[in-house]
């Protein structure tokens, strides 16, 4: 398959970047997007030119580190599907594709698609966590735990921090990101301790690094590679306001 | 951080957005109640009685100051939250295929208020204003229920008026689910509810109103 692809390309967060017309041929039908880009990057090299710069880890869907705006939409235009694991023969053979990085002020670009999601990180760093004793390890089934409770909170630890949901809301919020780390946290009694600071703590941050706020249009539903429901959304919303209106207020650590 | 993050942070700016907005939504019921007795067909009497009872009640004057700042509050916080939100991407996509992930009116809540708001300027310098002005110079309301007909005379004001309440049907279709949903009740069994709840509200609502200016612009209205 052949394809033209017009790649955003930028040195480094200072240079203003534009975009990069590269035909690139003999593209097989069962190879991923990253690896089409593999074979761009050799040919680059061999002709003394600068490769684009890409994330990737895994290249199986688990490790959320791919990134790219494909033709319009995050992950490209697969529904449930990280850029790894996207095939070409998704494409048509000729077409233009045109590559971007996410786009959002928390998400400053490092160089050509590669952003830098260190905000992910601190807003983890937030809250993302729950307390454990030290001592033995306890038995994972000590603590008993109602099955649909159980599956909700796993289904909401899928979310692998691509960052697809802040890069397709029209506001770039991070919230379906947040919501899953605090539904996956909150909803178990092992999140318990941590659980009014929690929620409070992980939107103030989100707020700090520069993310919006959510107006539920769905798109980071849409786009988000592991599916996590935005019903999660409406449970962080409710976690918040309890925290909030508990008459001890939300307890929150000083920094 | 007691009770300030309730307000302004990104979750508690969307409380103010949810609850004003809810809060209008309450009053919309009892403002297309009022006007519905137009077609009471009695000449507008039973209209007049309620909009006068409405009108000449202080409990009904602390209401309508609550709904003031309840409607500024709601109009100021939606232009501020859609201009910080905007500013939260300083470069935008060169291809954005925004359609096939989202529906337009729920990205466009900023732009259906602003047609909300320009429409209600009109509808106040109509109606609202000139009673005022009136109750207060000289101690009567209006006949409104005339001067609904003589304005609805007027084809080119009917048509402002539908274009109006075609924005609130959008804003509406969005906001009703959206309202609930960030005070985490549009969630679980509850969806279907609200979810239908809503779209009947938001088609019923704007529906009753335009009956008003289309009856008695085409004189179904005695
Ligand atoms: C009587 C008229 C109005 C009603 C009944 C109404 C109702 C609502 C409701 C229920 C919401 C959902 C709140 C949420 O998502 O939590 C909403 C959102 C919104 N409204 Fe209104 N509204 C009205 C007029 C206006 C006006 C005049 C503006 C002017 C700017 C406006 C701007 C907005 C914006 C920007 C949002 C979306 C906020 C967001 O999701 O980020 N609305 N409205
Ligand atoms: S919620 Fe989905 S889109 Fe957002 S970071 Fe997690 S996996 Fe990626
Ligand atoms: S490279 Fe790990 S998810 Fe795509």
């Amino acid at each position: 398959m052949n394809f033209t692809l017009k790649v955003w390309r930028q040195k480094d967060s200072g240079d203003p970047g534009h975009f990069e017309t590269y035909p690139v041929t003999g593209i097989l039908e069962d190879m991923s997007f990253l690896e089409m880009f593999d074979v761009l990057n050799e040919r680059l090299i061999v002709e003394g030119k600068d490769p684009v710069a890409f994330d990737h880890d895994c290249r199986e869907g688990i490790c959320g580190m791919c990134s790219m705006y494909i033709n319009g939409r995050a992950h490209g235009p697969m529904k449930a599907t990280t850029t790894c694991q996207l095939f070409m023969r998704h494409f048509r053979d000729g077409e233009t594709i045109v590559v971007e990085p996410w786009r959002a002020a928390p998400f400053p670009v490092v160089r050509d698609l590669v952003v830098d999601r260190s905000a992910f990180d601190r807003i983890i760093e937030a809250g993302g966590f729950i307390s454990v004793n030290t001592g033995n390890a306890v038995d994972a089934n000590t603590i008993p735990v109602e099955k649909d409770r159980a599956e909700a909170a796993f289904a909401a630890a899928a979310c692998i921090g691509c960052g697809a949901c802040a890069a397709a809301c029209i506001n770039s919020s991070a919230l379906l990101f947040v919501a899953s780390k605090v539904a996956h946290l909150s909803m178990l009694p092992q999140g318990f301790a941590e659980r009014r600071s929690r929620v409070v703590q992980m939107v103030a941050q989100m707020d700090r690094e520069g993310f919006g706020s959510c107006s539920n249009t769905r798109a980071c539903e849409a786009e988000c590679p592991k599916e996590i429901s935005y019903s999660n959304i409406a449970k962080l919303n409710l976690e918040y306001l309890r925290a909030s209106l508990s008459p001890q207020g939300p307890v929150v650590q000083k920094k | 951080m007691q009770w300030k993050q309730l307000l302004t942070s990104a979750v508690g700016k969307k409380f103010v957005m949810g609850f004003t907005g809810l809060f209008l939504v309450l009053f919309l019921i009892v403002h297309c109640s009022i006007n519905f007795c137009i077609f009471v067909p009695d000449h507008g009497k039973t209209f007049l009685e309620v909009a006068h009872f409405m009108g000449f009640n202080w409990i009904m004057h602390i209401l309508e100051l609550g709904l003031f700042v309840g409607i500024f509050a709601h109009i100021i916080q939606g232009w501020a939250l859609t201009l910080q939100n905007r500013n939260k991407r300083p470069v935008q996509y060169a291809v954005s295929r925004r359609n096939q992930n989202s529906t337009w009116y729920s990205r466009s809540m900023g732009l259906l208020g602003t047609l909300i708001f320009i429409f209600l300027l009109v509808h106040w310098a109509n109606f609202w204003a000139p009673n005022r002005y009136h109750m207060i110079t000289g101690g009567k309301e209006l006949n409104l229920f005339e001067r609904m007909k003589s304005l609805f005379s007027h084809g080119w004001l009917v048509i402002f008026y539908l274009a109006g309440l075609f924005s609130l049907f959008w804003h509406l279709l969005h906001g009703f689910q959206s309202a609930f949903r960030t005070f985490g009740l549009d969630s679980g069994k509850y969806i279907p509810l609200i979810r239908g709840i809503g779209t009947a509200y938001s088609i019923l609502v704007p529906v009753i109103f335009a009956l008003m200016p289309v009856s008695i612009y085409f004189g179904w209205v005695s």
